[in-house]
């Protein structure tokens, strides 16, 4: 038989579980002491987990890099932690082995479209530690333009094509379920096969996040053929997310994409970055951006990172705004509004806490 | 004079060493066994993850897209995970029944006088042997059952009608009266309906494992004496009479046990059915693992119900071989 490798996936985790030492013991305390963090330094590179076939937040290209918005995030850390936004191995995952993958170390860090949920972050369920949201979605339902239906009271008795061991899966049988809408869940376990059941007519609708319905639909044969329902099912917080059991290499993930809104609201941008380290060794009354930029204090040894992470983050990546706008947003063949993804000071979601 | 009462030293004692040999190995892997469970245990526990089955309970509150037994949402895990296990035994059994008629034709078939009807036998051996599963289960669902066209275009044959969301067959309707498929406002209606996904799969396991069961079958036959074949013929018997009662009975005792392991494959291949999107045992254990984040437990399950399937698999087929060995008289 030919079996699929990634059923084993759960092998190697019960294999590290059982054959593993107590390396955990060390980690507490200094604040510092990261396990991730010195294997990440003595491998030299990041390995950042991705989904690698979604346009807009990673996607493989054909000249063999990868794009969007989570890959930018992987990019960052790596920056952060390496000092070089090159020292990144990604793994394409599917939705089904993303956690399993972290879980046994396979993975440093996933950027991969992933939710936040309670049973996810919880050590009773998945037991993953969740960063900064870097984009607010919602769950959405996309249709041919043929098909006539406006609203999910038209799908009523129709097959809906969804990805296995994702949120929208249980999300879509909440929402049928409230309104009393009979529906064939048709599952496949990679995004792959779901949409190309869809454009195969097997099922008369796909339901996923907004932002990722749009990306696909983005490399259909003929886009302009398929529109999303304005029916907003969910709340989707895109998160990044390590290891649950490392709280110094969490901290150290969590504020170098809080860097990048930090960043943004500062109005540094990778252009004017080494104007800005400048201007802030310049001028000492300056103490934010000093402080910001690690001219002063030790903000980056408290978080076992180098002083200069944050120049060397947005050096490499620009902030949160150009990262949006480049993958996603307007630089971008997605073309989507910032919307929630906003600055808090514009009226959006995106918040850092102060850097201090 | 030779003492022969001479005691042999026990290093020496063929009646003593074995035992002390396995004793000794026995001890070791015992030891080895141990380590690793405490040691898994230990960290489970550590890690907040020990196993508990509590969870099996709770409200899976996920659909599934067929189901022999009756199931909806709210319903607990352990239904949805019998649903997918009934599922899955369903293609396991009708493969099993249909691998076995088509093996066995196509493997008859390389034997007979019909030149086409040989190489055609061969032919298909050696393109579906050499292919792999899950590449025939993308190529049935994707490339051949997706492009059916649906509604009035479908393709109708009496009693039976295949299209994209199906395959529609005549069956017993209420009582006895036969009733065969029909369209109702653009959507056709049968007795009897088989999901595409379920037909994909079907189709794509049967033409795998009978191309490899039609190899035991044929090597089984090949194994009866050229004797037999002309004694059949000299007695005035047709070559499909000779076939029947004299060459395959006596070949059974070389195909059965070579079946036991082609029938057991079949049933560890169905778990690729959540390629093309049908709810096995594996589909359903993959969504409740992503929904409750218990992949041990879950996997514990998968493992012992693929085994135990097998093992009862192999536990028959024995039976059977017992059935068709020569009796000495």
């Amino acid at each position: 038989m030919q079996p699929l490798p990634r059923r084993l996936l759960a092998l190697p985790l019960l294999l590290a579980v059982a054959l593993g030492g107590c390396a955990d013991d060390s980690g507490s305390g200094g604040g510092v002491q990261s396990v991730k963090l010195s294997t990440i330094r003595g491998r030299g590179k990041l390995v950042c987990g991705v989904d690698g076939k979604l346009p807009g937040f990673s996607f493989l290209g054909p000249d063999g890099t990868y794009s969007g918005l989570d890959a930018d995030t992987c990019r960052a850390v790596a920056a952060a932690v390496l000092g070089d936004p090159a020292k990144v191995e990604f793994r394409d995952l599917n939705s089904s082995e993303r956690f399993a993958a972290l879980a046994s170390g396979e993975v440093d860090m996933l950027a991969r479209n992933t939710t936040m949920t309670l049973s996810r972050d919880s050590a009773g369920g998945n037991g993953i530690s969740f960063g900064p949201t870097t984009f607010f979605d919602g769950q959405g339902v996309m249709v041919p333009v043929a098909s006539g239906a406006t609203t999910l009271q038209d799908l009523n008795g129709k097959p809906i094509c969804v990805e296995s061991g994702t949120t929208t899966e249980l999300n879509l049988a909440d929402r049928m379920r409230e309104q009393g809408i009979s529906y064939t869940p048709l599952k496949f376990q990679t995004g792959d096969q779901t949409y190309a059941a869809y454009l195969g007519g097997r099922c008369v609708a796909v339901t996923s996040d907004r932002s990722q319905l749009a990306a696909k639909r983005s490399s259909f044969p003929k886009p302009d053929e398929h529109t999303l329902l304005p029916e907003v099912m969910s709340k989707e917080p895109l998160t990044p997310a390590s290891v649950n059991g490392d709280p110094a290499w969490a901290d150290a993930m969590r504020w170098t994409v809080f860097a990048l809104f930090q960043a943004e609201e500062l109005g540094i941008t990778k252009a004017n970055v080494a104007a800005k380290v400048a201007e802030a060794k310049a001028n000492t009354n300056q103490a934010d951006l000093r402080r910001f930029l690690g001219v002063e204090g030790d903000f980056g040894k408290q978080l076992g990172l180098p002083a200069d992470f944050v120049p060397k983050t947005i050096a490499a990546v620009g902030n949160y705004g150009e990262i949006f706008e480049r993958n996603v947003g307007s630089g971008s063949a997605l073309k989507l509004e910032r919307a929630q993804n906003r600055l808090w000071t514009q009226g959006g979601l995106i918040y850092s806490p102060p850097f201090r | 004079m030779i003492n022969t009462l001479e005691r042999i030293p026990w290093w020496r004692d063929r009646r003593v060493m074995p035992w002390i040999v396995q004793a000794v190995v026995g001890l070791v892997l015992l030891v080895v066994i141990s380590l690793l469970v405490g040691n898994l245990v230990r960290n489970l526990t550590g890690a907040g993850l020990l196993l508990s089955w509590r969870w099996l309970g709770q409200p899976a509150s996920f659909d599934v897209a067929e189901s022999l037994i009756p199931f909806d949402a709210s319903m607990p895990y352990w239904r949805a995970l019998l649903v997918g296990l009934v599922n899955s035994l369903r293609v396991i059994v009708v493969g099993l029944v249909g691998a076995t008629l088509l093996g066995t034709a196509v493997g008859m078939a390389s034997f007979s006088s019909n030149g086409l009807l040989r190489r055609l036998a061969r032919v298909y051996v050696e393109v579906i042997r050499n292919i792999p599963l899950l590449l025939q289960l993308l190529f049935w669902y994707f490339v051949v059952f997706l492009a059916l066209p649906n509604g009035t275009a479908a393709f109708q044959l009496p009693g039976v009608v295949v299209s994209k969301s199906g395959l529609y067959l005549a069956w017993f309707a209420q009582g006895f009266s036969w009733q065969g498929p029909e369209l109702v406002n653009g959507v056709w209606q049968a007795p009897l309906r088989l999901s595409v996904e379920f037909t994909a799969l079907l189709t794509g396991l049967i033409t795998y494992s009978g191309a490899f069961i039609a190899e035991v079958v044929r090597g089984g036959i090949a194994s009866v004496p050229l004797g037999q074949w002309e004694a059949a013929t000299s007695l005035g018997l047709h070559w499909s009479a000779s076939m029947r009662s004299v060459v395959l009975p006596q070949a059974l005792r070389v195909i059965v046990p070579g079946l036991n392991s082609q029938y057991i494959s079949l049933a560890k291949n169905s778990a690729l059915a959540v390629a093309v999107g049908y709810v096995d045992l594996y589909s359903v254990s993959e969504t409740t693992l992503n929904q409750t984040g218990r992949a041990l437990e879950v996997f514990l399950l998968l493992l012992g119900s693929y085994l135990i399937i097998d093992l009862l698999i192999s536990a028959v087929m024995n039976g059977v071989n017992q059935l068709v060995q020569i009796r000495e008289r």
